[in-house]
């Protein structure tokens, strides 16, 4: 077969031309469009991921923060209530303090006051006594002074018997 | 110009030339002929023939537009005008020129002549040829072609913009595309160019594998096994990749750095004889080739049918001839895609030569 003589220059020409307009067309109407597409499509996957990976390492983080925050919350609440506890114990401690005080102040109190009504009754009593003493003799000398001498000398014989206490 | 005529049929006396194309084929002659100008171009569509009962033989295809620049300037008709003539008996008058078609070719014959006059080595003696730009076949199977791949490009884009995936016929094709931007263009011309020479490698691609295939079909078309179609294809990559070259490629090409300076002018050379008539030369014969032989072997095999008939009868005959035809047929259906990859698979690592950048800070 002669392949030079087949070459046919207007076959050569008329595809030269439709192949010119081919790529110009399908150029500027489809592949520009579809590889836009595409590229602008695998750029969103790429994207999506890129997102979903960050999310993943986010919720990671989150859920760190969170489970440091319970414990954070759990450490508080033990410490409160042992404060409480402690505050409840010398509040305890205290009140028992303080009434102890007060119950000794009160006692001592009360002591003073027993003590000071003893002096007051033995004061009373002697003031009495004294006074009894007094009417006694009065009776008595009454009585004795006709053997005054004899008489006196024995009131003070007595009187210097009562020794009080 | 007229539209095309439809299907028409056309009848012709059977003892008129049985040899010619159009008559039965039994003998190997006629075999070689059949082949033959099937794989050459051919200005009508012709489909199948068959003979009638009456013992008409019958044509069934139809007649493509002729447009030739003649000594006095554009004529057309339509091809129907040679009925189905291909040896220079019919001759067509048109604006006062007589054109007639020989082996596919159409002459326009010398002012006085009335019929053609042939030499020994049967070339016209009294016609010459005329620039033909006519819908041959292979221009109706380009503009097919094209015409599918608007249609599934288009619809394909368009679907881009009801969604990020594509649907229906774009669920194939979109895949492709993505196979010759990654697997084809951005390996050998590099992330940072290859955008520029996807719209030249994507329709190349497609183009040529179309082509392949509806070469495959019963219709007949051999478009990427006629010579001056991978012509184009090929200097269409030798300008694209000549006029992007870098700066680098021509100073590597032109005045060989590191090469003593006796030899660069050598390798000047070399390197262009291999850019602009070696590197081409490959790419459009090895689609030629492969296409052509493709197309011979296939149509050889099946015509085992006839010519294995006298040893192993009708059935046998077909059965044989079937089963090897259609290992064949699978074979070319790889080959049509193979053929499109490699044509642009070394278009593109010819372009990522030329448009190479080399880092000088590393290498030399």
């Amino acid at each position: 077969m002669d392949i030079f003589n087949d070459f046919s220059i207007g076959l050569f020409a008329m595809q030269a031309f439709i192949l010119i307009v081919l790529i110009f067309l399908l150029g500027k109407f489809a592949w520009k469009p579809i590889l836009n597409a595409i590229e602008g499509r695998e750029e969103g996957i790429k994207d999506a991921l890129e997102a979903a990976e960050n999310a993943k390492k986010e919720m990671q983080n989150l859920q760190a923060d969170n489970d440091r925050l319970l414990k954070e919350a759990r450490a508080e609440r033990e410490a409160m209530l042992k404060e409480a506890r402690e505050i409840k114990d010398k509040m305890i401690s205290d009140s028992k303090e303080q009434a102890q005080l007060e119950g000794d102040k009160i006692i001592k109190q009360a002591q003073a006051a027993i003590e000071g009504e003893k002096k007051a009754a033995l004061a009373d009593i002697k003031n009495q006594v004294g006074s009894l003493s007094v009417e006694i003799a009065e009776k008595v000398i009454k009585e004795q002074l006709s053997d005054k001498d004899k008489q006196l000398k024995l009131v003070e014989g007595l009187l210097g018997d009562i020794k009080l206490n | 110009m007229s539209s095309f005529q439809g299907f028409s049929i056309s009848e012709e006396e059977k003892d008129n030339h049985s040899k010619e194309i159009g008559g039965q084929v039994d003998t190997k002659e006629e075999i070689n002929d059949y082949i033959a100008h099937h794989l050459k171009d051919a200005h009508d569509f012709h489909l199948f023939s068959y003979t009638s009962d009456s013992g008409e033989r019958k044509h069934v295809g139809f007649s493509l537009p002729v447009i030739i620049w003649s000594s006095k300037g554009l004529v057309s008709f339509m091809s129907s005008e040679f009925h189905h003539d291909d040896a220079g008996h019919t001759i067509v008058e048109k604006n006062g020129l007589k054109f007639t078609k020989i082996h596919s070719k159409i002459y326009e014959l010398d002012a006085n002549a009335t019929a053609v006059s042939f030499d020994d080595e049967h070339h016209a003696t009294n016609a010459h040829k005329v620039l033909d730009f006519s819908i041959t076949k292979s221009v109706f199977g380009i503009l097919i072609a094209g015409l599918l791949m608007f249609l599934g490009f288009f619809s394909l884009a368009k679907g881009y913009k009801k969604g990020a995936i594509p649907t229906g016929i774009g669920r194939v094709l979109e895949p492709l595309v993505i196979y010759v931007r990654d697997e084809i263009a951005r390996p050998n011309i590099g992330e940072k160019k290859y955008k520029k020479f996807m719209p030249y490698l994507l329709t190349v691609f497609f183009f040529i594998w179309i082509l392949n295939l509806i070469g495959l079909t019963p219709l007949g078309f051999n478009v990427t096994g006629q010579i001056a179609i991978t012509v184009c294809l090929a200097l269409f990559t030798l300008v694209i990749y000549m006029t992007n070259g870098s700066k680098d490629f021509w100073a590597h090409t032109l005045w060989m750095p590191g090469v003593p300076y006796i030899l660069r002018p050598v390798l000047a050379f070399l390197e262009l004889v291999g850019f602009i008539l070696i590197k081409p030369f490959s790419l459009l014969v090895r689609l030629f080739a492969n296409i052509t032989a493709g197309h011979s072997v296939v149509m050889g095999i099946a015509a085992l049918m006839i010519l294995l008939k006298a040893q192993f009868g009708t059935a046998g005959a077909t059965g044989i001839s079937f089963f090897l035809t259609l290992f064949l047929m699978v074979i070319e259906v790889l080959v049509a895609f193979l053929q499109a990859f490699i044509f642009t698979m070394l278009s593109a690592l010819f372009i990522g030569m030329a448009v190479e950048e080399h880092d000088h800070a590393h290498d030399h």
